[in-house]
């Protein structure tokens, strides 16, 4: 007892014998003694061992940009965190489900995904069909959404149970998404592996190749050159852009605020066309690859791209102007949804949703990785923590953001962008944080003695924080339900994998 | 009054109707930056519905099947009590300022009663707001008419319309019309399922009030019923282009322009409206819909004499 976790920054890899193992006892004690502090659980998952599971845990120490490490083998049950700690519940639930093993005490251990498990031979049961938390009474009713919706959008299954039109609980139900991308990736890299990267969440391409990318780096002990580092945070940036000015448009159609729905679903376009100018496809597929980028700027491309943004920013300037000023739509927005800081560090909250609630989580600038260890972007909080607050950190996000490329693309000088393949070297252990638009992505990956991924742990950001829609709807009005979730605005192939 | 012109406004209604829906649309469009749709396509819209067929789940019930068409009926009987310019309305009697106001409880009736027969969580809950929505409407909408009853001491819409425009003594009540128009105009909003009230263009259900109540029906059946909601915009629309419009002093051709031209205005207005404010959160719906019912009250008390 009394030792610290093991230490680590981001864009480094250890050793993996030095994650070395502890007893439960000392491993609950670490987690829950770190997470007393400034700090958040960004993984806690099995690794399959010849007998048992391994846990390996993740926190992220914002106030020593610093991650800790912790390790434990369990057998078939182990005492549930979740109690002392309602921020592991996600996760636990998710370990009960890919490798059998019971968290003793979880309040609410049910499928996360319904996938096959990992370990095992149970069978899982079809997506959805589980038992819901439910009301019961004269005048209660159950409103069951999806996993079919209206709209074209992901499948999802939410389940209100409702006094009226107000909602007392809401509980979500995920996993048609599954795709079963982790196991695919043990053994890996090879060539496949980038491209399911690039496809773990599609509006957040550059963001999950930038994850890998840089794990590659770190197993292979290699950095990209600055020009690629200068790159890849544009193209996050622009990334963030596109995807902030799409959700702020969504959102005002939500409330059928159609000035601005309608002009920033054309920003989006626009923003998009921007990250084509670099690398030829709107989404950034194909534009990096770990050791750097596949495409560079020549100066004609700069000044292009630079007048063009002139004109996105003015567009979404007008657009956006146009919604935060008028008093219908901030009658709308204000005390909708709110989430409390207290419930959004307790539920492990991260990204935008977070910052809205007033907690400075930015992995740009807490554990800076790539450009943004030389340029540093301000953490943009709100303390309100509702539809309004996660709105309006979108809103200050995207000047931010704009601002940044500019800035980027003044000190972008075309040197060559030669990338050479990278392999990761041999019975390492890393964690790659990154900031993607919705918030922390985490990828935390081991190799085997002859390089290759003994396993490889991705979790999006919406992992983190569907719970937090839950929590968002409590006393709402179920007719607020769309707005709500359109704020958060979280991927379902992100977490369903 | 001369019988033979009644029929005018009516084959007006009939045909004109679908096309208000367009003028909003453009409206948007112009706002949005957009061009908009064809002018047309709500008669297309409507017209494709009517070549369809329909599909009927096994839950639903004949109430289901008679509610499209029960509704239709209410607001073409409405439409015959409502009168245009100077001609009148069709038919016209003392008092049936009540039925009027009432045939539209009978189209809400049936409309609802056909959602509730599926079954649906989603239709009852639209159910429910539309129920709670309205009778607070109802309200507003029938103390309006109480207003102009007494001001113009009729009791038939013809008559009440006819007295605002033709008698002299009437026109002290100005203050009276300027409360009524408003009063009607929120409540018009309200019963015909825009904004701030209502979202007609969402695909969300759980915000839906009119729309969601509706999405079990299809083909003729939804045809009829989006043609139902034509005419009682336009029904609507008339009686207040026809309160807040001096039309009806001179009998002549101007006159009769003068009301189209005004409903066709309150689509503009409905299109401006819809452009620039967002939708109200479905809770302060009743607040709104009790200030229509203050002015109208406000209207009946200010009535000289």
């Amino acid at each position: 007892m009394g030792e610290a976790m093991v230490r680590l920054y981001n864009e480094e890899s250890l050793p993996l014998e030095v994650v070395s193992v502890v007893d439960f006892e000392q491993f609950r004690h670490l987690i829950l003694g770190t997470l007393a502090g400034e700090a958040h659980l960004s993984a806690l998952f099995g690794v399959p061992q010849d007998r048992g599971v391994r846990l390996y845990a993740v926190v992220s120490d914002t106030v020593h940009g610093s991650m800790g490490l912790a390790a434990t083998d369990v057998g078939d049950s182990f005492p549930s965190l979740t109690p002392a700690c309602p921020q592991a519940h996600w996760f636990e639930r998710e370990i009960f489900e890919q490798w059998g093993v019971r968290p003793e005490g979880h309040p609410w251990l049910k499928p996360v995904r319904f996938q096959p498990p990992r370990r095992g031979t149970t069978a899982p049961s079809p997506p959805g069909v589980t038992d819901y938390f439910s009301m019961e009474g004269e005048e209660v009713h159950e409103v069951a959404v999806g996993p079919v919706h209206a709209g074209v959008i992901e499948p999802g299954h939410f389940r209100f149970q409702c006094y009226g039109e107000t909602v007392h609980h809401l509980e979500i139900s995920l996993g048609y998404q599954h795709r079963g991308v982790e196991a695919k990736l043990v053994g890996g890299p090879d060539r496949r592996t980038i491209h399911y990267m690039e496809t773990l969440a599609g509006d957040t391409t550059i963001g999950h190749a930038t994850a890998y990318s840089q794990a590659v780096e770190s197993l292979a002990g290699r950095r990209p050159t600055m020009t690629a580092q200068i790159l890849r945070g544009v193209a996050a940036e622009l990334e963030r852009l596109a995807n902030h000015i799409g959700c702020l448009g969504a959102m005002a159609g939500d409330i059928a605020f159609l000035p601005t729905r309608n002009f920033c679903g054309r920003i989006r376009g626009d923003v998009l066309n921007l990250t084509a100018l670099i690398c030829g496809n709107r989404f950034g597929r194909g534009f990096l690859r770990p050791g750097g980028v596949t495409s560079g700027m020549d100066p004609d491309q700069i000044s292009r791209m630079l007048a063009r943004l002139d004109v996105v920013e003015k567009d979404a300037e007008v657009a956006l102007s146009l919604m935060f000023d008028a008093p219908s739509v901030l009658g709308r927005l204000e005390g909708t949804g709110t989430v409390p800081a207290q419930t959004a560090a307790s539920i492990g909250m991260v990204g935008v949703g977070a910052r809205a609630s007033g907690l400075a989580r930015d992995v740009r600038s807490q554990l800076p990785y790539g450009i943004y260890r030389y340029s540093s972007v301000p953490v943009c909080t709100y303390t309100t923590g509702d539809c309004f607050a996660r709105a309006y950190v979108r809103w200050v996000e995207i000047q931010r953001s704009f601002a940044f490329v500019r800035d980027q693309l003044g000190s972008l000088n075309g040197d060559g962008f030669p990338v050479k393949p990278l392999y990761p070297g041999a019975g390492r252990l890393t964690v790659s944080l990154v900031e993607g638009w919705r918030g922390e992505i985490c990828h935390v990956a081991a190799t085997d003695a002859a390089g290759k991924f003994l396993f490889y742990k991705v979790v999006d950001p919406s992992f983190h924080n569907w719970f937090g829609l839950a929590c968002a709807l409590r006393g709402q009005q179920i007719s607020d339900f769309p707005l709500c979730n359109k704020s958060f605005d979280l991927s379902y192939c992100g977490h369903d994998l | 009054m001369e019988r033979s012109w009644s029929a005018v406004p009516v084959l007006m209604a009939l045909v004109m109707s679908p096309f208000l829906f367009s003028v909003i649309n453009r409206t948007k469009a112009f706002f949005g930056g957009r061009r908009g749709q064809p002018l047309l396509q709500p008669y297309a819209d409507i017209a494709k519905l009517l070549r369809k067929g329909a599909v009927y789940s096994r839950t639903t019930t004949r109430v289901f099947r008679i509610g499209p068409v029960a509704g239709l009926a209410s607001v073409l009987a409405a439409l015959a009590l409502t009168p245009l310019g100077p001609s009148g309305a069709l038919v016209s009697f003392e008092g049936d300022v009540v039925l009027f106001v009432y045939l539209f409880a009978v189209m809400r009736f049936v409309t609802v009663l056909a959602a509730l027969d599926t079954g649906s969580a989603f239709e009852g809950m639209g159910a429910s707001r539309e129920v709670q929505f309205s009778a607070l409407g109802e309200v507003a909408f029938f103390l309006g008419i109480t207003a102009l009853a007494a001001l113009t001491h009729r009791t038939s819409l013809s008559g009440i319309l006819d007295a605002l425009g033709n008698s002299p003594e009437v026109h002290g009540g100005r203050p009276v019309h300027f409360l009524v128009g408003s009063s009607l105009f929120v409540v018009l909003l309200a019963e015909n399922a825009r904004l701030p009230v209502d979202d007609p263009e969402t695909h969300l259900e759980l915000t839906m009030i009119h729309e969601v109540m509706v999405l079990d029906h299809g083909g003729v059946d939804l045809g009829l019923i989006q043609y139902a909601g034509c005419l009682k915009l336009w029904v609507m629309a008339s009686l207040l282009a026809g309160v807040v419009l001096p039309a009806g002093s001179v009998h002549t051709v101007a006159s009769a322009a003068i009301l189209p031209a005004g409903i066709l205005a309150l689509a503009v207005l409905i299109g401006v409206v819809e452009s620039t404010m967002a939708r109200l959160r479905l809770v302060m719906v009743p607040q709104l819909l009790v200030a229509a019912g203050v002015l109208a009250l406000l209207a009946l008390i200010v009535v000289p004499g």
